[in-house]
């Protein structure tokens, strides 16, 4: 939804709302691996969360302008997607586990991941992290900051140039109006929502 | 300087698997540089050359290529094993037995060997050893199987001596855990 949001694209949304929902859809033959996010669009049922990005950033131009280009800003997303996926698995975790791993990710957060992508910005001097020029990376880790400060909202105390680059990325006019409310940016998950999530699929 | 790329990874299958396989079907040879101990990895992390601190890593074309899935991308790219539009390319994820028996073809997308079949194939083989009829009621993966066996870059990496890796050996269990905790 993040990267769709630069290009202030409509896009529709049909929730999964019970596990009937999501068992018609599998029946429908819409899933390829039986699993969502699927996305329907140019003709064709994307499924595979790095597929359909791949797809989305390539054809608007976010995916750099060469094949080098395209393995850095393929080596920072893989980087903000570890970092996000441990934070996405928070909501299911039993309190125990739960106060472990969220001390996990602010260790990694800050040690591993963000010194990778502020030396990133420090050493080019550009406002964008690959090719001097917006792509698919620099939204992606908008993304991670955000979902980061969720977990500790200093985290970015000892990076200025992230807290800049926050600024200046967030300051983009369709994503400034994404992280308005009444978008279709969904919120960090109550308890309400994991328990239907649970439902649904069965965990 | 031999201008091969440089896989720097453990002795074994683990995440740098898949991109053996890719480089050896483009036809690339290739160099490995072990991490046997837990001071090797360490000496590769102080030294700055592993972006987020972790293996695989792999030195090409001026760069030091890390995570695995960026690495493979930027094979296919490379080597044309990426299909020739964006389309294609995201049917990468598709099901391979019905795209097989639905097209009639010999490969997964675009009617020429890409990364697709590549990985199908290692997947195949990896199943087999699990469980050695897993594919007994797919006679159209069968026959893709011994097809893109015989591609002459990849019957050359199925032979014994090349740098396929055999599977894991649970002997070698507290040398990797000594590794990497």
């Amino acid at each position: 939804r993040t990267l769709f949001s630069i290009f202030a694209f409509q896009f529709e949304e049909d929730f999964i709302e019970t596990k009937e929902d999501l068992e018609k859809l599998r029946n429908d033959g819409s899933l390829l691996f039986q699993q969502v996010p699927m996305v329907e669009m140019d003709g064709m049922k994307m499924v595979q969360t790095r597929a359909i990005l791949s797809y989305i950033a390539a054809k608007h131009n976010l995916y750099g302008k060469d094949l080098k280009e395209r393995a850095w800003i393929d080596m920072y997303v893989e980087g903000t997607t570890d970092l996000m996926g441990m934070i996405m698995y928070l909501p299911f975790q039993t309190a125990e586990v739960k106060e472990k791993n969220l001390a996990l990710i602010i260790e990694r957060a800050k040690n591993r991941y963000f010194p990778v992508y502020e030396k990133a910005l420090k050493d080019h001097g550009h406002d964008y992290l690959v090719g001097n020029k917006l792509s698919w990376a620099d939204i992606h880790l908008l993304e991670a900051i955000l979902m980061a400060e969720e977990c500790q909202a200093d985290i970015l105390s000892a990076f200025p140039l992230l807290q800049a680059f926050k600024g200046r990325i967030s300051n983009i006019p369709t994503i400034k109006k994404f992280l308005q409310p009444g978008s279709q940016r969904k919120p960090p998950m109550d308890e309400k929502s994991v328990a239907r999530v649970r439902a649904i699929f069965n965990f | 300087m031999s201008g091969k790329p440089k896989l720097h990874y453990i002795n074994g299958r683990g995440r740098m698997e898949t991109i053996r396989w890719l480089l050896a079907a483009a036809g690339v040879e290739f160099e490995e540089v072990y991490v046997e101990t837990r001071d090797d990895l360490l000496r590769l992390q102080n030294s700055g050359v592993l972006m987020f601190q972790q293996v695989p890593m792999v030195e090409m074309d001026g760069m030091k290529l890390v995570q695995s899935r960026a690495i493979c991308n930027y094979i296919s790219a490379k080597h044309n094993l990426y299909g020739k539009d964006l389309k294609e390319r995201v049917l990468y994820c598709i099901n391979a037995t019905s795209a097989l028996k639905d097209h009639g073809k010999d490969f997964l997308v675009g009617n020429q060997l890409s990364r697709a079949d590549v990985q199908l194939l290692e997947i195949i083989l990896m199943a087999e050893e699990v469980k050695p009829d897993i594919l007994a009621k797919f006679p159209v993966l069968q026959s893709f199987k011994a097809r893109t066996s015989n591609i002459p870059t990849i019957k050359k990496f199925l032979q014994p001596g090349s740098p396929r890796k055999p599977p894991f050996d649970e002997k070698e269990l507290p040398k990797v855990l000594k590794i990497f905790y």
